[in-house]
């Protein structure tokens, strides 16, 4: 358990580090390119939580599709590669001051809530399983949500394209 | 591992994300503040389905990674248009509705 505690620390150390950079840097390829560090982070917590199909879902669909989106809006939207002062607006500090006080709020409430209670880990999180849970319980929202993807993918053509 | 380890790190993801929406004035880095903010979900998801020892967690993570794309790819083109009509993508000069 020292282990995954150790590696979990660093992962969070690295997650935080790069979200901060994401939301601050003042070069627009730059916090997306630090964006990949967070999600890459993100799936190995998954691992770490010993959920691999999420793991794969989440190189597969976000670092290999979501962030080549982010990269193809910058070159359309003609962003300067190089450093851009006129990232921000002028209400940094009442947002910081609006972070702050939600987190303020969760870390008050969960180390409330969920005090010591302890992940145990006791096997990998079978794919089958998950399989079997989609397409038995969750087969409707499952059919929803590939009928708002196809809905999504006709919108966004229907909007971005020149007439 | 204790949980709160996980929905502590999702917390601070999430309020990271909070702020780069309301920082930002880019429409781009403001649609990746808000993917920072799926993302803290996600791990709250997944975390609480080890927790229990269900699989729903992760069931419902996958949701949110579909809904994430389907949001990106609608909210990118809605960008693109953006800057075809007004050639700036800063938000605070998107103020055609503003009285």
């Amino acid at each position: 358990m020292v282990a995954q505690n150790v590696v979990f620390g660093i992962l969070a150390a690295v997650m935080i580090l790069s979200a901060w950079k994401v939301v601050t840097t003042k070069n627009v390829v730059r916090a997306v390119l630090y964006l990949v560090v967070v999600l890459a982070g993100a799936g190995a917590q998954y691992l770490l939580l010993a959920s691999e199909f999420i793991f794969v879902v989440q190189v597969i669909v976000y670092i290999g599709a979501i962030v080549v989106l982010f990269l193809f809006g910058t070159m359309l939207t003609r962003a300067p590669i190089g450093r851009d002062t006129a990232l921000d607006n002028d209400q940094r500090w009442l947002a910081a001051l609006t972070g702050l006080f939600l987190l303020g709020v969760m870390i008050a409430v969960l180390a409330d809530a969920f005090g010591d209670n302890k992940v145990r880990i006791s096997g990998v999180q079978r794919t089958a399983d998950v399989a079997n849970s989609m397409f038995g319980p969750y087969l409707i929202p499952f059919e929803v949500v590939s009928v708002l993807l196809l809905a999504a993918l006709v919108g966004a053509i229907a909007i971005a394209r020149r007439d | 591992m204790l949980l709160n380890q996980f929905l502590f790190l999702a917390a601070v993801l999430f309020c990271i994300g909070v702020y780069g929406v309301l920082a930002r004035r880019n429409a781009v880095l403001v649609l990746a503040s808000i993917e920072l903010m799926l993302n803290a979900v996600n791990i709250n998801l997944v975390a609480f389905g080890a927790y229990r020892h269900n699989i729903a967690g992760q069931v419902f993570a996958l949701f949110v990674i579909t809904i994430a794309a389907a949001e990106v790819g609608v909210g990118l083109a809605i960008v693109v248009l953006i800057f075809r009509n007004r050639a700036s993508i800063a938000l605070d000069e998107a103020d055609l509705m503003k009285g």
